[in-house]
């Protein structure tokens, strides 16, 4: 084990995974010469050289199809997106092309391709720069949707998704690239996808978060450890497949549930969280299960309204107050 | 947003409550649910909850004061809220102090209540507010409109516990049963059943027992609506009758003193083996097991006793439900516990509404006999002298025995003479050979 930011873990796992097989390769803007514009590329052309780590033009439909074509010519693309903002700009390729191929040509084509880049909120970029999109690409069958919430989980996570036969879409949190922690070193380190992780056990609420959220919703379950309630944190990690059982089972146990999450409430991530578990668990309820989102506005440029727009701490734990009726 | 909190409806016949105490200053954080004030009304002093979250801005009646239900005593709000016209509403809301009190039904001065089948029960709304309607009968009031507000996993734990949902009192918003609405009662009720487990070994009957009887209406005959009309011409709204007769209860007092020589911690009393007596006659007797209702006779399965405790504030009826399904030993024990509460103006009010027959007894003072007023709408009450030895004639011999007094007053409505004076003497025969309760 060793002790690293989740940059370096995602450059760890990007560079074993080049070594790993002459199939892969990485493309992008700036990955290459600028070595990332946020140096998660870092040493990688110097190691495997420009047929390996490719600079596109500014062109994100266009990288985008030429990846997926390359996949159904065998080998196994990553795609980086200097943020998941322009990747909205390629969602033609991703959810028409990469999505689908293998539906639509009867199982001939599967695509091996990642696209990954930092997405979510990040500090001050306002409305076009700061999002969380991760519900649009979980709504298309046909893609996986990774977000680690730990440098340890993105490197073990970033490996499987380029082992995978399908396209994964892999949301790395810009704000969350200078976070440390313990990474394997282990070169065959790995985390398969669908596999949900308990951050936390706890007893009386169940907080599901993911990515950003994560570190915030820890934060609040030892806040209200202090207030007498046991929080168990669970992190899906993948979003599709959804992990649902571990968080069903959990419910089970605490009855109430509070879901975390940056994006916007509307058709997000969480309401279907939500649902699942009243599909699945109604009957183990004490509270309506309740979501602690993003303010439903686009991203406010300014730092005091966009303190405001994001969920902090304090919400999650007025939200876990909440279900367990104590407010 | 600043809400006024209001006298509420605590009891089925409260028309104004006394501030007993607040137990929020102004100032105070106070969340929905939490107990704001205890609140004394006509039968009992009883918490009352805060409805809304908030900062107690402003107390209105100052303890000891009293206000008419719907009055405003409290102002919840924000703590830099501006309740300026908040408060100039509730000013404008307090009554003259010489305004009187909305007059009410006639049946509304004795605790009423409908009682149901326990199929009735499960629809049956659970909220910290009870009322009584024009008809008398009790009602619930939620913001839900009459659902019974549950979480799911709460409404589970309770049908698996066996306790019956309007026993709860819901602690989350609107009144919902949540989880530890369910564990609490689970925890209460836990402790008498372990102790009545040692005295008693039937258990299957028991799980319904804590609810009112079950009943059946039958429409009034031409006859008994005549006999209704011209006897509350005659004599007040109840036309009571009386029957008295004298019994002879040497074998009561042996089995009261044998049974506490096997069990000394049962402490049966002899008002215990009474309510245990009167219940097998009222089955025995169903025509008197029964209420006059205006347009049907309500007669009831179950014998549901009101007990009559004398209370420093007065006299309180707590209920024994169906007593014809209990042992001497689980009225014993549940008699004892409604009264230690009955004294300390804890009773719930389902508690001390909806008897279907009543026991008075003031043997204790010494009183050989008396009358005692029905508490409607039942169709009667038994007054109970002191037991005492006295000559008696026997097989032509005089002979001291223990004696006892016991008058009945029957509502000429639903009981006639010959009808009282059966179950009457029922009631003697049982008590006079109590081993009658074992056939």
């Amino acid at each position: 084990m060793a002790v690293m930011t989740m940059r370096d873990a995602l450059n760890r796992a990007l560079r074993e995974e080049l070594a790993r097989d002459e199939n892969v390769f990485l493309m992008g803007e700036e990955v290459a010469e600028y070595q990332g514009a946020y140096k998660v590329t870092r040493g990688l052309l110097d190691e495997f050289g420009p047929k390996r780590v490719i600079d596109t033009p500014i062109t994100e439909l266009g990288f985008a199809g030429l990846g997926v074509g390359a996949a159904m010519a065998g080998l196994r693309p990553i795609v980086e997106f200097m943020t998941f903002n322009f990747s909205i700009l390629a969602t033609d390729q991703i959810i028409n092309s990469a999505a689908k191929m293998l539906y639509m040509s009867g199982g001939q084509f599967k695509i091996p391709i990642v696209f990954r880049g930092p997405g979510g909120s990040a500090y001050q970029v306002s409305s076009q720069h700061s999002q969380a999109l991760e519900s649009w690409y979980a709504y298309f069958p046909g893609l996986k949707v990774v977000m680690p919430s730990t440098p340890a989980d993105a490197k073990g996570l970033l490996k499987s998704s380029i082992r995978d036969d399908d396209p994964v879409i892999f949301i790395e949190q810009e704000r969350m690239y200078g976070m440390k922690g313990e990474v394997p070193e282990d070169a065959d380190f790995t985390i398969p996808l669908g596999v949900a992780d308990i951050k936390r056990e706890g007893a009386d609420a169940t907080i599901v978060a993911r990515s950003l959220m994560v570190p915030l919703a820890l934060q609040a379950a030892d806040e209200l450890e202090k207030q007498g309630v046991s929080c168990e944190v669970i992190d899906p990690r993948t979003i599709r497949p959804l992990d649902i059982n571990t968080i069903v089972e959990s419910v089970k146990k605490t009855n109430r549930v509070v879901v975390a999450e940056e994006s916007h409430p509307f058709a997000g991530v969480g309401a279907e969280i939500s649902t699942e578990i009243t599909e699945r668990a109604f009957d183990y309820l004490d509270a309506p299960v309740k979501r602690v989102s993003g303010a439903d506005v686009p991203m406010p440029y300014a730092k005091n309204l966009e303190k405001l727009a994001l969920p902090g701490v304090e919400q999650i734990v007025a939200a876990v107050r909440e279900v367990s009726y104590l407010n | 947003m600043a809400t006024q909190v209001v006298m509420p409806k605590l009891s089925p016949t409260m028309e104004e409550g006394q501030l007993s105490r607040w137990l929020k200053k102004e100032g105070d954080k106070v969340s929905m649910g939490e107990p704001l004030a205890e609140i004394d009304t006509d039968k009992a002093t009883m918490e009352m909850q805060a409805l809304s979250n908030g900062v107690l801005r402003k107390i209105l009646i100052n303890e000891g004061e009293s206000a008419p239900l719907g009055q405003p005593i409290a102002i919840i709000g924000e703590a830099d809220e501006d309740i300026s016209e908040l408060l100039k509403h509730a000013q404008a809301a307090k009554p003259e102090k010489s305004a009187a009190a909305p007059a009410r039904l006639p049946s509304d001065t004795a605790p009423a209540v409908e009682v149901h089948t326990s199929k009735d029960q499960r629809e049956q709304t659970k909220s910290p507010i009870s009322t009584v309607s024009e008809d008398g009968r009790k009602t619930e009031e939620t913001a839900a409109g009459g659902r019974v507000l549950i979480s799911p996993i709460a409404a589970r734990m309770a049908a698996d516990a066996g306790i019956s949902l309007s026993a709860l009192r819901g602690s989350g918003p609107s009144g919902r049963i949540v989880k530890r609405d369910v564990e609490e009662a689970i925890g209460s009720k836990a402790k008498p059943a372990a102790l009545r487990a040692v005295t008693s070994t039937r258990g299957a009957a028991r799980q319904a027992v804590y609810e009112p009887s079950a009943y059946r209406d039958e429409p009034l005959s031409e006859m008994r609506r005549t006999i209704a009309r011209r006897l509350v011409t005659s004599l007040g709204p109840v036309p009571h009758f009386f029957l008295t007769t004298e019994i002879d209860m040497e074998r009561a007092a042996d089995l009261r003193r044998s049974l506490n020589e096997i069990d000394p911690e049962l402490k049966v009393s002899i008002n215990d083996v009474i309510i245990k007596v009167v219940a097998a006659a009222l089955i025995q007797h169903p025509q008197v097991n029964a209420s006059f209702r205006d347009k049907t006779l309500r007669y009831y399965e179950h014998a549901d006793i009101g007990v009559a405790v004398a209370t420093e504030n007065g006299l309180i009826t707590p209920i024994i439900r169906s007593a014809d399904l209990k042992s001497l030993s689980d009225i014993a024990i549940e008699a004892r516990e409604l009264a230690t509460r009955a004294r300390a103006r804890k009773l719930k009010p389902e508690e001390y509404t909806g008897a279907t027959f009543s026991v008075s007894n003031l043997g204790m003072f010494g009183i050989d006999e008396f009358t005692a007023v029905i508490n409607p709408p039942e169709g009667a009450i038994l007054a109970i002298g002191a037991m005492a030895p006295k000559p008696v004639a026997r097989d032509n011999q005089l002979v001291i025995r223990q004696t006892m007094r016991v008058t009945m007053s029957c509502d000429h409505r639903v009981v006639d003479g010959a009808v009282g004076a059966q179950f009457l003497q029922t009631f003697k025969k049982i008590l006079e050979n109590p081993l009658y309760l074992f056939v």
